[in-house]
Formats: structure tokens, C-alpha cells, sequence
């Protein structure tokens, strides 16, 4: 040390480039080895998404490489043995592939819906989706459902685009910026590299939450919030900015459904509909077809939409010629929220009224007063020239806060609408889209309508999970029965467009709707984290009939580590790591796409395989040639694929689409994008571009992209969509109101189940209204009058990382946090150990005072807690005698007889978020141990070693 | 601070076997001086200047179990311009070696006078034994401003620190020289006896000094200077390790406050009060065995007093790593 | 004679850990590495970390704060770990001011680490050796690394760019117009260490709102009359003149 700046010379290091998955993210990374052993994963400086910086989980990748969790056979469950175990066998991947091959070839051949593929926190809906299809089951789903589904839904309804992973706060030029309910997100490191340079410049930065931890600690104003009341607070804040004019009148009129005319007759079948001039109809097409009417000011008459140079009536009642009564949908608007005082919503929200007159002040005011105007010329789709893009700048963010909970749906279209009435939709400073959205509203992809879509050996006859613009687009048979085993698309969550994947274990355990043969999870810890119910769970996944076969017969799981749910599977499939995998994150799924243009991106593999691992990808393509699943073999039935890679340059969604999973250096010598013929260099160029392909949009088709014609044909043109016109906001919206009137009798020829009737008449509404989320609703308050939250901590990725050896020493177990006062009423100390209670169970954990949590709230980081002998870990692990999870007193259905699923009754989002608990302290002779407490399972034979210390140093074959 | 046993091992043992070459020290100068009418104990001399040495030898040993790198130690003799540390680590063996020396001259005889000076007579011990002494109250020195030096302790920021580490091993070493002069020179009981109830006084009034000083100590870094943030309510709420770190392991005692202030109280009686009595009971009973019942709850109780003097400090440090989680 | 250090914005730090585990991956393997760590997989674990980042709660609810607070070893301009330190092993450099501890040397005696009042150095107990932040001192001179990139790893990792790398010394550079013009400040200054490491107070932005701006003549409530279309039988100029 005395010279640090020494250097070895007997070092063999080499950089390569890769895409990080140590998350959602999807950073570029240089990976740095020597010796081929992994010495420093660093930010790509070059990647348009991170520009070079990382995160706690990022920088950690060699500990998750390297850690002895890690899963290096296929493994057979024993015979006889009892799930749950891990009494395994290790066997090779031939025979992995036969008893796959054999097992899924018979259900293929009679009834392909008794296979299931469940995938969780993965990012190749691409390819699985792809399969799922091509064997012809409807039963497949991500985890989107579980995730935030209501965010997806809620917004793509309303604006055709969403946060999550598909658009964004323009933090660059906002001067504003209001964010509901986010702890980490997917957009973990640009969020923060926004955020930041958003607060040196100056921004004013307010977060919305009943919790202050990770970004809402820089906020220049924390609003704590009662958990599940957000709508009450968006409802009460659109009822300001309207009485008060703070609106972006011309915003609504232009690029809105505002002033078009409602049917409000309320004998009528119309009721509710806009009205439409006949002669127009369009039927059958994917986008809204521009029929619609305005009120004249001038003339006082129901002119078309967009006639040059009118200005409708936003507000009034009218009367047709015909003698039908109308309202601009803007009226409705106005009668709904008349309510909706902030001084109702304060007794809900627990946020004074004047805090939130004064929020609806700021934004309105900042939004009016502040207005960007860029010199940008560019043409709407009604052909007129505009000079400028202006921009209101006031920015909005939310997460999971609004969406996992069951009234999620109506508080995000309340957002959409508030975010609308500011005119920040896809303008500076405010939201902005990021490819392949925004979409039709809803987008076009439709699931088949009924059971006959499913039919033994030819593929599904849809999509397995689609956007229902109609009741008639829902998955249901005669009786209005689910096809699918989750009950998607059915009456139950008719926009379910993410399935409900915490619903399936259940389901398929019942045999309600139907049993199923074969359920093949990948990536996703069923048995714990990602279950609720979970103690329950992991008995169903055990339980056997009369018969003394499993409910649920075959279980197949594909995992990179010994998690909880490996330990229930018949066969497990090890899985490569991020570093040793060829992966794509393709515009067909969830790109890292920016504001200015699509981004995908791929990972190049860095390492070899470890063990006999095998990627994933790379048995789904072997798997889908052994079965024969027509995109995978050529008309002879010949394997079309040597191996993924070359499935990726060569596949094509259609035979000469010129549409592949990349978008990027497509066409013979990689001279095109998006669309193009395949090009056998393609992984080369994307290698020699830092594993991304970013195509930057011309500035003048960065904006208004709902309305902006030169995008939407060049969109058009690069097959981004199918159809050009404008994408009209749904301030009001049809699509629910068809619903409704289904319900109620009026519409088309499909009615829901007498049992749900009155569900979806009221849920249903073509307005946001607020609601009690519905496991509040049939909880008795005095007895649980808290609610139980969990937040996503900075350093960890679900459950994956407690076998990193480095996160989980800054994440080794869990408190619950609650606020002091409430704890002291509660005869709770700091660091006593309590018992948490809902209605579904209870778990015993230790108590954290903190003055960072809102008094009716608790919460903890996700995640944290682990079964004991899971992981890698030993017995005495921290993350299961002090850790715990939420999920035990979370259930995956709501109390009574009807196995309703504990979900948003629009999308099927579950409901994590609205559980209620009551504490009280543990009696002093109970352990000091969290409880439940699961059996130790045997270790996995083979797993790697584990010593008492770890002295990495790379390049050195694990040796200090 | 967390209490490390090589430390407490340490600084007792070296105090005991300090005090207890002072204590023939003091004997030999006063008989020198003749202020005692004694004849001379050669073999009692060369026996405990052995023991004393012998402790000194074992508080080295002790020492090592402190290092992560014993074989190193060498090196820690290189910064006596500014460590204090070092400057021990040098005072130590040369004390030891003065302390052999001055035992050798006992057991070989070799007590040559050199020259008188008036009546007094200037043999080799005397000056060797001078040597010897000086190394000795160095080396007291040293050890108590390792621990004075640090001014961020500020239990321990002080020269009661020094005084204390001195009056301490003196009284301690006159003690264990009383227990042996009652086996090899019973005529000098009287003398260590007195003194060690002298010295044992003075040291616990230094240390109840240093307890009420301690107690009364306002920290100077408080939450509010160590992050900069002004505001009466902070609470740390993570430390950014859960399952502990280097800082929770060395500087905090991880035991509950009503442990420490038994310590307190243990060391208050074991290490002064007992033996005070046992001593001057010994007056009546002069039994050998009170002697070294004296010695050992005396020692016994003195590494108490050391455990406790670690656990009391309290390092600013331990502002940064309040709360895990 | 120059002083490197970090700047540390707490401003915009959100607790994210990843300058946390960016220094230790960088580290491990580098000149100070390893980092051992103890129990990985196992009770209690527990390593060797050159950077912590610890929250706080300020005030009480509902007017709370959270600060989130990295710190590594602030590299001292008066550093009373290195004057303690009995063979020499810590030490200052004299070119740019980086406290280092030579582990060839160091006999783990700990004694440094009691003489650092901020708790920033760690006794690697596996190695035996003391350890502390570097400044990543093998690569901010690295001429193999290109020149954009020699920078610490916990800089380059930041999202929020809330490290800043620089001579506190040099009046021009960057860090020291923050400290200047930001009110950057020093822990526990009332020990008189001097650390070069700064940090950086969070800044509030509010926005004002006059009564006048709430009720203003362009309101678009305005637009919801009929716009005036007279009849065909109100009067006109031709009732009254012919030209
Ligand atoms: N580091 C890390 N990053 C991740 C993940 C991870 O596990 N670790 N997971 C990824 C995944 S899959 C997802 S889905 C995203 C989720 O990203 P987020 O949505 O940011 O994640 P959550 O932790 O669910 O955050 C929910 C936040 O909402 C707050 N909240 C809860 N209920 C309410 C409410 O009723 N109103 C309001 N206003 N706030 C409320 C909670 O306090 C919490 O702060 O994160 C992704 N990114
Ligand atoms: N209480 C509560 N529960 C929640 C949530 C909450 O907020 N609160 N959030 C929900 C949300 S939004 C989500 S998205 C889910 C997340 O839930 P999941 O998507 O199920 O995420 P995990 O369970 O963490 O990870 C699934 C599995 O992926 C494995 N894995 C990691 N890397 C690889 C790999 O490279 N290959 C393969 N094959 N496997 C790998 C891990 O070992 C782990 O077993 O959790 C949900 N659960
Ligand atoms: S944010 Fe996610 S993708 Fe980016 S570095 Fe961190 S773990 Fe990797
Ligand atoms: S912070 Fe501590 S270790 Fe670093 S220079 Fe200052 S005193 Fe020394
Ligand atoms: S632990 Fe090492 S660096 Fe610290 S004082 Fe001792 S020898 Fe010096
Ligand atoms: S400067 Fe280097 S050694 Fe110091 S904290 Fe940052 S990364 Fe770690
Ligand atoms: S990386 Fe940056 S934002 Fe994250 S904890 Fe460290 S200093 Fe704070
Ligand atoms: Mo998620």
C-alpha cells in the first residue's frame, strides 16, 4: 500500500458490456473480469437509460453470481416425497426435456388450458407469451396483476399511455412535480438521476404518502396521506381546480373527450354513450372513431367535432333536435365531483382541507403561470400546423401506492383526469410517453371471446391476455363463465389485462373453474413473497385428493436459486444468471424505451453457464421444437432454431412481418429499424453499441403524440400501430359505461352472473368516484383500525437478494414500523416484540418507533423475511427468527362464500394494500423469534459451499 | 468502548508488577536513607523483583492477544515521536530490563557500592533501581496517556487518567509486596502494609474523583454536530448494517446499564474497600493469608475497575451507530 | 498542496446504498481489498464496508424530516487517527491530502480507529489489518482508466450525483463552490480534525401564491356563454340609411 497505485502485471482483464438484471431496470453495465472472475460491475456511461451510475443491488451482481443459493442441476422431486422438502434427485436435462416433452404433448393433444405458465418478475412476456400461445392455452400470465395492474389500466383507459414502464414525468422541464405513492419503481435509476438535477434547478418536489423514507425524504413537502384514500384527494382536487377555472380549457376541448355530447337519458339504452352521428360509424376498428359532437357557442347547435374554428360549451345541458337531452361528457365531470369538497375528502384523506386547496393552487397556478412554449413545429392529426409545443409544467408520478389497492382503477383514471384538466398530457414538463405507447384507447390486442378459442393442438385463437373494449370482448363461455383458469377477462374483473396470477394457485387448487394438469412457474416465489395467503398456499401446493394425488398435479419451476417455491416443485429448471444469458428486452414486451424515442436492449452473456444451468430461453425454444408449436418448427415439423440467439435474429411475429423481438440494425446489413428483414449480424451490432439500440424520434414527433400526425404515421410506418388517428383522451369514458349498461340489461347481447350483477353495474362507472377499498369495506374497523403497508427498500429485489451476501447485510431482517404515538397508545416500546392481526392471520415480529409513518399506518420493507432453510441460508438466519412477511395476513380472496378474488373488480389488481391489522404486544415468555415459523427443509445436495468467511477477491478462483 | 480482556490483562498486570518493583524500590531507599532500621532482605528482593518482572512479562503476553498482527509488533516501536502507544511499547521491555537487572543484582549479589555520598551509600541497585523507577513512572505514563491522549473520550481525556493508572498499579503492587514480605521478609510488613493503605486511599479517592468527574461530563458531540443538522428531535432510525459491524463490536460494551453499575460497584468494593480492611485487619490477625486473600480480591477487583473504565467511556462514534435496522 | 475529498449533498440523497456496495465490489478486489466478510449466509452477517449510509428522523410527526447520511473516512486535514498510530502503518499523504493505512504495516491494534471520532475506519477481522475509505486511490490515478472515469467508485456509481470529487483546496473547483456557496459544512467541527469531506444542507424551494392569481379575467369558466348572436330582426344600420 505503500505505492497504491501499483498494479499486478500477472492480471488477465477484460470489459465487456452487458444489460443489468439485478432488477427491472435494465441498466447498462461494463462488467469488468479477471481472469475471468468477476472483479468490478460498473454504470455504462453510455447507456442512454443510467448514463453510468448504478444502485446498491447493480453493484452487488458479483455476490449474486458467485452466491451458493445458486440452483446447478435439474432436480426430480423423489418419489413419494412430500412437497415442499426438497428431497430432489438430480437428473440431466435429456431427461428433463422427455418427461417436459411427454407430459405437455398430452395435454396439448386434449385439452391444452390444464397447462398453465405463470411467470413473475421476468422480462421475456415475449417469448413465453409466444409460447403460451403457440401450445394453445389461455393460462398464462406475468405477474402484472399482482404488480400494478391498476396503473397500466387505469391510465392506458384514460390517456392511452401509463408510468410504470411505459411514459414518465418530464422532470428535465417540470417546475412542479407531485408524487403519489412510489417508493423505488421500476425507473429506479433514472427516476433518481431525474430527481435530482429536478431539484438543483430549482423544482418544487411534493410527495404524496403515508410513509417518508427514499424519495419522499428529499421532498420539499411530505403530505402524509391515510392509505386508500388518494381518490378522495384527486376527486377533491379536480373539484378545486374546477371551481376555480384552473384548467386548461382549450386542452379539453381539442384533445379530449370534454365536450363531446352524452346521451343522459336515463330510460334510454344510449344512456351514457356519446352521441354519435350515424352516418360515420365505424365498427370493428381498434381506435375511436372521430363521430362524436360538440355544442356550438356560437350557433347553439351539436356540430362535429373539430369543425374549424369552433369553440364548444364545456358545461351546460342541451337539447338535440330529436328532443334527446345531452351534456358535454365535461358536465358530468362537474356534476360528479360537486361532492367532492376538500373539506369531505379531509375527513377521509386525513389531509386538511386548506393543504389541499392550496395543492389544487399550486398546480394550477403552476401549470397556467409557468407554461413552456418550445419552438417546435409540428401538425396534428385534423391537419393543423402548430408552431410551438407548449408545455404546462407541473409533473406527476405514482406507483403502487395508488394501484395496489382494490378502488386503484378509479384513483388512476382520477390522476389521468387531473393530469389532463392541468394539459400535461405528452407535453413538456408534464407526462410524456415512451414507445411503442401511446395506444388506441383501449389498445387493439383482444384475447378470444370464448371457450372455443381453446382447441387441442392448435394455438390459442387471441392473444391470452388482451385490453376488452366491450363486454363482448370478454374470455367467457354461454354462461358468462371464465375460460381462463385465473377468471380473467371474465365478469369477475372484466379488464383484467394483466390475468391475476395471485389467483391461480387457488383456482387450480379448487379445481374452480377447473382442475388444470401442469403448472409451470418461472421466476416467481409463489410459495412466499409473491403469494398472498402464502401459509395457505404452500399447503395447496401440498395438498393431495382422496385419491392421494396432488391437487394440482405437476409442478414445474424455473428458478436461478433455492427459493421457497423451488422446494414445492416436481421438476426444477436451474436457471443461468443475468451474466450468463442471452436476453432481449424487446418492444414486444416492456422496452427501456425514453421520452425522445424506443429504446430496447439485450444482454450478451459474460460468463459462461455455471454448473449445468441453461437458460431459460434456451429451453422454452427446445421445449416449443420438441412439441412442435408451429413458430418453432418448419413445415416439415424440423426444428427451425438452433438456440435462442438465433430464434431472435431470425424469428419473425409473421412470415416476412420483418418484425422481430429487436428493434434495432434489422434489414440484410442492419441498415433499418423496428421493421426489417432479419440480419445475421444483429447481435453483433447490438454488442458493438453497448447491448442498446436508442432511436431518437425528430424533435417534431417527440410531443403530442396522442395527436400528432407526423408520429402516428411514422409509427404507422414502422408498425408501431396499425392506425393513424388521434388517440382522444377518455376524460369519460364509453368503454366502462358499455359495461354498465350491459349490467343493467341495455347493452349488446352478454350479461354478467345475477352474483356480480350489481358489482359491475357499480364499479363500472364511466366517471372516477371514490369508494372504501372493498376489504375495508367488510373489515370491522374498531377491531383492526390499522393499515399494513410494505414499501420496496433501495437494496433489495423482492426476495432474491437475501443469498447476496452484501445486500443482506444491510437488509438482514425486518421491523415493523409504526408511528410512535400510535405504539404507545398501544403499550408498544421500541424494539418490543408484537403480535401483527388481521382478519386472515397473524405473525409475531418486532416493533420500530418512527415519526416518518402516518399514526393509522404500519409498514415494513418487502420481502425481507424468508422461510427458514431457504436461500442458502442456515437456520439461525436472521432474515427467518427476526424477519417476517406481510403476506400471511394478506388474503388472495375477500371474506364470504364467493371465492372472490381480493382484487380491484375492474382489473383484477391485487389488493395488497389494503389489509387491516391490530397490534399488541407479545406475552414475555413467548420466543423472540418472528412467527410462523416453517419447517427446516433438507439442503439442496450440490448447492456451493459456504464458510464461515468470505474474503472475494476476483481472479483468484474465489481464493483472498 | 467495548472492554478487549488482552487490554484490561495488560494494564493490570504491567500496574501490579510496576507498583510492586516501587514498592521495593521505596524500601531500599528508605532503608538507604535510614528511615527504616532494616536489615537487608537479598532474597525477598531478588524474588520479587522476579515476580515483578514476571508480571510485566505476562502483561506482554497479554498484549499480543490484542494485536492482529503480533509478529509485526517490532514495527510498533517506530513512531515514539507522536504515539504514545509506541512510546509504551518502548518504556516496557526497557523497564523490564532495568527491573531484571535490578533483580539479578540481588539474586547474584552483585550489590557492589559504588561510591557514598556524605553517609549515603551509592550501591549499584540504587542506580539501576533509579533507572528502573523513572522507566516505571514512564511507563505509567505512557499507558494512562494512551488512553488520556484521545481527547474525543472524554471519560478519559484527562490526567486523572495518568494518576490514576498510577495510584492504582502502585497500590496494588505495595499490596502484593506486603503478601510477599510476609513469606520472605516479615520485618517489612508493617512498611508495605501502611503504605498499601495509604496508596489504596489515595487511588480510591482519585477514583471516586474521576467517577463523579465522569459522571458530570456533558458530551461535546451531540446528533446535532455529528450529522450538522440543528433540530432538537433526531433519531437515528438505521446505521446501514443489521447484523452489526466493527463499530457496534469495539465500541460499545453490549451490556445493560444496571451490569455496568454492579461493575461500578463490584470494583468500588473489591478493588479498594476489601482489601483496605483485609490490610489493616492484618494489624490484628497477621495471618499470610489475608495477605493474599488481599492480593487476589484486590487484583480481582481492579480488572473490574478496568472493564468498567473501558465501559464507561463513551466513544462519539457511537453517535452514528445508535439503531439497527 | 492539494486536498482531495467528497462533497457529500444531502440535498438530493435518497438512501439508495449504492455508493455502498459500488465501493465495496470496486474495493474488494483492488488495493485495500479484500473485504472479508463474517457469517455471510449465516446469523448476524457482518463485513467490512469502507461506506455506510445511515437515516435519521428529524422532528416529530407530521413534521418530519428523514435525512439520509452517507459516511466514509473524511480524510481529516488534522487527523488525529495518524499521529496514534505506533508503526506508521496510517499515514497522510502529502501530495493530496488521502489518509491511507498501509496493511504491510499495521499491526491491528485498533488504536487508530479509537482516535477517529466519526467511527470511519474498520477493522478487516479477517485480515487483522485496519482498513478505511482509500479514495479509491488506485483509480483516481489509474492513466489506464479513461480520464472521465478516475474518480471514485461511490462517486461514479451515485444516481443522484450527490458525491462530488474534488480539491478542497483549489478555490476554483467545482467542490469548493459548493461548500462556499451552499453552506457546505464539517462533522463535529468542534474537535478541530478539519475534515476534508464536506456535505451539503438540503435546500427548500416553496412556491408563493397571491390571492390575484386564483381569480383572473382569463378563467376559462368566462367561456361557457352563449357567444352573442344577434337575431335577424334586432336593429341594423340598414333600418336607418341608405348611402
Ligand atoms: N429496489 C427495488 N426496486 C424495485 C422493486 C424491488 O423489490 N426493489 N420492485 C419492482 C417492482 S416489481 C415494482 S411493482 C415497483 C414498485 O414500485 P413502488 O410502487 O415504488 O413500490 P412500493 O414499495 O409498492 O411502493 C409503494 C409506495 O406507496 C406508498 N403507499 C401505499 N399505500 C398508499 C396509498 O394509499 N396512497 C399513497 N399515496 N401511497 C401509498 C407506500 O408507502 C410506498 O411508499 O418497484 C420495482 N422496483
Ligand atoms: N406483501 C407484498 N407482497 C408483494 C408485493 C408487495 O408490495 N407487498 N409486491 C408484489 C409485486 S408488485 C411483485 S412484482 C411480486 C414480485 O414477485 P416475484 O416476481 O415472484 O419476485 P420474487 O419472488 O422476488 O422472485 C421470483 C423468483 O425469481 C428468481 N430469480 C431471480 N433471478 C432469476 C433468474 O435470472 N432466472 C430465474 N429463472 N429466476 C430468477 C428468484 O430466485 C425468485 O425465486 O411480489 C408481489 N408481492
Ligand atoms: S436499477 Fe436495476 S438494472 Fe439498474 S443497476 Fe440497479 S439493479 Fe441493475
Ligand atoms: S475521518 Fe477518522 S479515519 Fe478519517 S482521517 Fe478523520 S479521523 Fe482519520
Ligand atoms: S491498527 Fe494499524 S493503522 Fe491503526 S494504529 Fe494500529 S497499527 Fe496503526
Ligand atoms: S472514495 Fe472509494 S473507498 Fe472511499 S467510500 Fe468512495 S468508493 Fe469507497
Ligand atoms: S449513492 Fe448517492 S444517493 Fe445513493 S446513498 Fe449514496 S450518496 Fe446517497
Ligand atoms: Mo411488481
Amino acid at each position: 500500500m505503500q505505492n497504491p497505485t501499483h498494479k499486478e502485471d500477472n492480471e488477465h482483464i477484460e470489459t465487456k458490456t452487458t444489460t443489468c438484471y439485478m432488477c427491472a431496470c435494465r441498466c447498462g453495465i461494463r462488467v469488468t473480469l479477471k481472469n475471468g472472475e468477476v472483479k468490478y460491475i460498473q454504470g455504462n456511461p453510455e447507456h442512454p437509460l443510467n448514463k453510468g451510475v448504478m444502485c446498491a443491488k447493480g453493484a452487488s451482481g458479483i455476490m449474486k453470481q458467485y452466491s451458493p443459493a445458486r440452483l446447478n442441476k435439474p432436480l426430480l422431486r423423489k418419489k413419494g416425497a412430500e412437497r415442499g422438502l426438497n428431497e430432489f434427485e438430480e437428473i440431466s436435462w435429456e431427461k428433463a426435456f422427455e418427461i417436459m416433452e411427454a407430459r405437455l404433448a398430452k395435454i396439448r393433444e386434449t385439452d391444452p388450458k390444464k397447462f398453465a405458465l405463470f411467470t413473475g418478475r421476468d422480462q421475456m412476456q415475449a417469448l413465453t407469451g409466444l409460447f403460451a400461445k403457440q401450445f394453445g392455452t389461455p393460462n398464462y400470465a406475468a405477474h402484472g396483476g399482482f404488480c400494478s395492474v391498476n396503473m397500466a389500466a387505469g391510465m392506458i383507459y384514460t390517456i392511452g399511455g401509463s408510468f410504470w414502464e411505459f411514459g414518465g414525468p418530464d422532470l428535465e422541464r417540470a417546475r412542479l412535480f407531485i408524487m403519489f405513492g412510489t417508493a423505488e419503481d421500476h425507473h429506479s435509476n433514472p427516476l433518481k438521476i431525474a430527481l435530482s438535477k429536478y431539484k438543483r434547478s430549482g423544482g418544487r418536489f411534493i410527495s404524496i404518502n403515508p410513509v417518508r423514507t427514499g424519495y419522499s425524504a428529499v421532498a420539499d413537502e411530505w403530505v402524509p396521506i391515510k392509505p386508500g384514500t388518494d381518490g378522495a384527494l384527486l376527486l377533491a382536487l379536480i373539484h378545486e381546480i374546477i371551481e376555480l377555472g384552473l384548467y386548461d380549457r382549450d386542452f379539453l376541448v381539442q384533445y379530449t373527450n370534454a365536450a363531446e355530447l352524452v346521451d343522459t337519458d336515463a330510460e334510454s339504452d344510449q344512456d351514457g354513450l356519446f352521441v354519435r352521428r350515424e352516418e360515420e360509424a365505424q365498427e370493428g376498428k381498434c381506435f375511436d372513431p372521430q363521430d362524436k359532437l360538440w355544442w356550438d357557442r356560437q350557433t347553439n347547435k351539436a356540430v362535429k367535432t373539430h369543425t374549424e374554428n369552433i369553440d364548444p360549451f364545456l358545461l351546460g345541458e342541451f337539447t338535440m333536435e330529436d328532443g334527446k337531452t345531452v351534456k358535454p361528457s365535461f358536465q358530468l365531470l362537474v356534476d360528479r365531483v360537486k361532492e367532492y369538497t376538500p373539506e369531505w375528502a379531509e375527513s377521509i384523506t386525513g389531509i386538511p382541507a386548506d393543504t389541499i386547496k392550496r395543492l389544487a393552487h399550486e398546480m394550477g397556478i403552476t401549470a397556467r403561470d409557468y407554461q413552456i412554449e418550445l419552438p417546435i413545429e409540428w401538425t396534428d392529426t385534423w391537419g393543423k400546423d402548430h408552431e410551438t409545443v407548449t408545455g404546462n409544467p407541473v409533473a406527476f408520478h405514482a406507483m403502487r401506492g395508488l394501484a395496489a389497492h382494490s378502488n386503484g382503477f378509479h384513483t388512476i383514471r382520477s390522476l389521468s383526469i387531473l393530469m389532463t384538466l392541468l394539459g400535461t398530457i405528452d407535453k413538456p414538463g408534464g407526462f410524456r410517453h415512451k414507445a411503442p405507447f401511446p395506444r388506441p384507447i383501449p389498445p387493439c390486442a383482444k384475447t378470444p371471446k370464448g371457450p372455443e378459442g381453446v382447441q387441442p393442438n392448435t394455438p390459442l385463437a387471441g392473444m391470452a391476455l388482451g385490453w376488452p373494449a366491450d363486454p363482448d370482448d370478454l374470455f367467457v363461455d354461454d354462461d358468462g363463465q371464465p375460460v381462463r383458469l385465473d377468471k380473467a377477462f371474465s365478469w369477475e374483473h372484466p379488464l383484467s389485462v394483466h390475468g391475476l396470477m395471485h389467483n391461480a394457485i387457488t383456482n387450480a387448487w379448487r379445481g374452480d373453474p377447473y382442475k388444470i394438469d401442469t403448472m409451470l412457474i418461472f421466476m416467481a416465489n409463489m410459495a412466499w413473497n409473491s403469494s398472498m395467503n402464502t401459509t395457505e398456499v404452500r399447503e395447496m401446493l401440498n395438498d393431495k385428493d382422496e385419491n392421494g394425488e396432488f391437487k394440482i398435479p405437476f409442478l414445474i419451476v424455473c428458478d436461478a436459486f433455492q427459493s421457497e417455491m423451488v422446494a414445492y416443485a416436481d421438476l426444477v429448471l436451474p436457471d443461468t444468471t443475468y451474466l450468463e444469458r442471452h436476453d432481449v428486452m424487446s418492444m414486444l414486451d416492456r422496452p427501456i424505451s425514453e421520452f425522445e424515442g424506443p429504446v430496447d436492449s439485450v444482454r450478451i452473456p459474460v460468463l459462461p453457464p455455471s454448473g449445468e444451468c441453461k437458460p431459460f430461453q434456451e429451453v422454452v425454444i427446445e421445449l416449443g421444437s420438441r412439441l412442435k408449436l408451429p413458430a418453432f418448427v418448419d413445415k416439415e415439423g424440423k426444428r427451425k432454431y438452433r438456440d435462442y440467439p438465433d430464434f431472435i435474429t431470425n424469428h419473425e411475429t409473421e412470415p416476412g412481418s420483418g418484425i422481430g423481438f429487436l428493434a434495432g440494425w434489422r434489414g440484410k446489413s442492419g441498415e433499418k429499424f423496428m421493421t426489417g428483414e432479419p440480419n445475421p449480424q444483429q447481435w453483433e451490432m447490438y454488442e458493438k453499441n453497448n447491448c442498446v439500440y436508442h432511436y431518437e424520434l425528430p424533435r417534431s414527433y417527440q410531443y403530442m403524440r396522442n395527436f400528432n400526425q407526423g408520429y402516428l404515421k411514422w409509427a404507422r410506418r414502422h408498425r408501431l400501430t396499425r392506425f393513424v388517428e388521434p388517440i382522444t383522451i377518455h376524460l369519460y369514458s364509453e368503454v366502462l359505461q358499455k359495461f354498465k349498461l350491459a349490467a343493467q340489461g341495455k347493452y349488446g347481447e352478454r350479461r354478467p352472473p345475477e352474483h356480480l350483477r350489481e358489482r359491475v353495474e357499480t364499479y363500472f362507472d364511466p366517471l372516477p368516484f371514490y369508494y372504501t377499498p372493498l376489504e375495508t369495506q367488510l373489515t370491522d374497523t374498531q377491531k383492526y383500525p390499522l393499515n399494513a403497508l410494505t414499501q420496496r427498500p433501495m437494496a433489495m429485489y423482492h426476495s432474491w437478494d437475501s443469498q447476496n451476501a452484501w445486500l443482506r447485510q444491510i437488509h438482514s431482517h425486518n421491523y415493523l414500523y409504526v408511528n410512535r404515538k400510535t405504539a404507545l397508545e398501544n403499550g408498544i416500546a421500541n424494539d418490543d416484540w408484537i403480535w401483527v392481526e388481521s382478519m386472515h392471520g397473524k405473525v409475531r415480529c418486532m416493533c420500530r418507533h418512527s415519526e416518518a409513518v402516518e399514526p393509522g399506518t404500519v409498514w415494513t420493507w418487502n420481502a425481507i423475511g424468508k422461510a427458514r432453510g431457504s436461500w442458502g441460508l442456515s437456520e439461525q438466519s436472521n432474515e427467518s427468527q427476526k424477519g417476517f412477511l406481510l403476506n400471511h395476513l394478506i388474503s388472495e380472496e375477500l371474506p364470504g362464500d364467493e371465492h372472490l378474488s381480493n382484487s380491484d373488480p375492474v382489473t383484477g389488481q391485487a389488493g395488497w394494500y389494503d389489509v387491516r391489522v391490530r397490534i399488541y404486544k407479545a406475552e414475555a415468555d413467548e420466543p423472540e423469534q418472528t412467527s410462523p415459523q416453517f419447517d427446516f427443509p433438507k439442503k439442496i445436495k450440490g448447492l456451493g459451499k459456504v464458510s464461515q468467511w468470505l474474503t472475494y477477491v476476483a481472479g483468484k478462483g474465489g481464493k483472498s | 468502548m467495548h472492554p478487549a480482556f488482552s487490554v484490561i490483562f495488560l494494564t493490570t498486570l504491567i500496574g501490579l508488577g510496576q507498583g510492586l518493583f516501587l514498592a521495593l524500590y521505596t524500601e531500599q531507599v528508605y532503608s538507604i536513607l535510614k528511615v527504616l532500621q532494616t536489615q537487608v532482605y537479598i532474597e525477598y528482593f531478588s524474588k520479587a523483583s522476579m515476580v515483578s518482572l514476571g508480571l510485566l512479562v505476562l502483561g506482554l503476553i497479554a498484549s499480543f492477544f490484542h494485536l492482529g498482527h503480533p509478529e509485526r509488533a517490532w514495527r510498533s516501536a517506530t513512531q515514539w515521536r507522536t504515539s504514545w502507544l509506541s512510546r509504551e511499547v518502548i518504556v516496557l521491555p526497557i523497564s523490564m530490563f532495568f527491573i531484571f537487572v535490578y533483580g539479578c543484582i540481588y539474586h547474584f549479589d552483585l550489590n557492589a557500592t559504588l561510591f557514598n555520598v556524605g553517609e549515603i551509600p551509592i550501591n549499584i541497585s540504587l542506580i539501576v533501581g533509579f533507572i528502573a523507577t523513572l522507566m516505571t513512572f514512564s511507563l505509567y505514563v505512557s499507558t494512562g496517556m494512551i488512553y488520556a491522549s484521545i481527547r474525543f473520550l472524554q471519560e478519559w481525556h484527562s490526567p486523572l487518567t495518568v494518576i490514576n493508572y498510577t495510584l492504582i498499579g502502585v497500590a496494588s503492587g505495595f499490596t502484593l509486596a506486603a503478601a510477599i514480605a510476609s513469606e520472605f521478609a516479615p520485618g517489612l510488613l508493617n512498611f508495605y502494609t501502611g503504605w498499601s493503605i495509604a496508596l489504596i486511599i489515595i487511588a480510591f479517592i482519585f477514583r471516586l474523583f474521576s467517577l463523579l468527574r465522569n459522571k458530570n461530563l456533558r458530551p461535546k458531540s451531540t446528533v446535532q454536530t455529528a450529522i450538522g443538522i440543528r433540530h432538537s428531535q433526531i433519531k437515528q432510525i438505521s446505521q446501514g448494517s443489521m447484523g452489526g459491524s466493527f463499530n457496534t463490536r469495539e465500541y460499545f460494551h453490549g451490556k445493560k446499564e444496571s451490569f455496568v453499575h454492579s461493575v461500578k460497584w463490584i470494583f468500588i468494593v473489591m478493588g479498594f474497600i476489601l482489601p483496605l480492611l483485609l490490610l489493616i485487619s492484618n494489624f490484628y490477625f497477621n495471618d499470610q493469608n489475608i495477605l493474599l486473600a488481599a492480593v487476589l480480591i484486590q487484583y480481582i477487583g481492579l480488572l473490574f475497575e478496568r472493564w468498567y473504565f473501558f465501559a464507561d467511556a463513551n466513544h462519539p462514534q457511537n453517535i452514528y451507530y445508535q439503531m439497527i435496522s | 498542496m492539494s486536498q482531495l475529498a467528497l462533497v457529500i449533498d444531502l440535498n438530493v440523497c435518497v438512501g439508495c446504498h449504492a455508493c455502498v456496495t459500488s465501493c465495496k465490489e470496486w474495493n474488494t478486489s483492488g488495493l485495500a481489498g479484500y473485504l472479508s466478510d463474517k457469517r455471510p449466509y449465516d446469523k448476524d452477517p457482518t463485513g467490512t464496508f469502507f461506506n455506510r449510509v445511515q437515516s435519521f428522523e428529524i422532528g416529530q410527526f407530521p413534521k418530519t424530516e428523514m435525512v439520509h447520511f452517507p459516511k466514509s473516512c473524511l480524510h481529516c486535514e488534522e487527523p488525529p487517527c495518524v499521529p496514534v498510530c505506533p508503526t506508521g502503518a496510517s499515514y497522510k499523504r502529502e501530495e493530496d491530502g488521502i489518509v491511507l493505512v498501509d496493511y504491510d504495516k499495521c499491526i491491528g491494534c485498533k488504536y487508530c480507529s479509537w482516535a477517529c471520532p466519526y467511527g470511519a475506519r474498520e477493522l478487516d477481522e479477517h485480515q487483522k489489518v485496519m482498513k478505511k475509505c482509500t479514495l479509491c486511490v488506485d483509480r483516481i490515478y489509474d492513466q489506464s482508466i479513461v480520464e472521465d472515469e478516475r474518480k471514485p467508485s461511490c462517486v461514479l456509481s451515485c444516481p443522484t450525483s450527490a458525491r462530488l470529487f474534488g480539491d478542497v483546496h483549489d478555490p476554483d473547483s467545482d467542490v469548493s463552490e459548493k461548500i462556499r456557496e451552499q453552506g457546505g459544512y464539517q462533522l463535529m467541527p468542534e474537535w478541530g480534525t478539519k475534515p476534508a469531506n464536506h456535505y451539503l444542507p438540503r435546500r427548500k424551494t416553496s412556491l408563493t401564491i397571491h390571492h390575484d392569481e386564483l381569480v383572473r379575467a382569463d378563467n376559462p369558466l368566462k367561456k361557457e356563454e352563449q357567444l352573442p348572436q344577434p337575431d335577424f330582426d334586432d336593429p341594423s344600420l340598414d333600418d336607418v340609411t341608405s348611402w
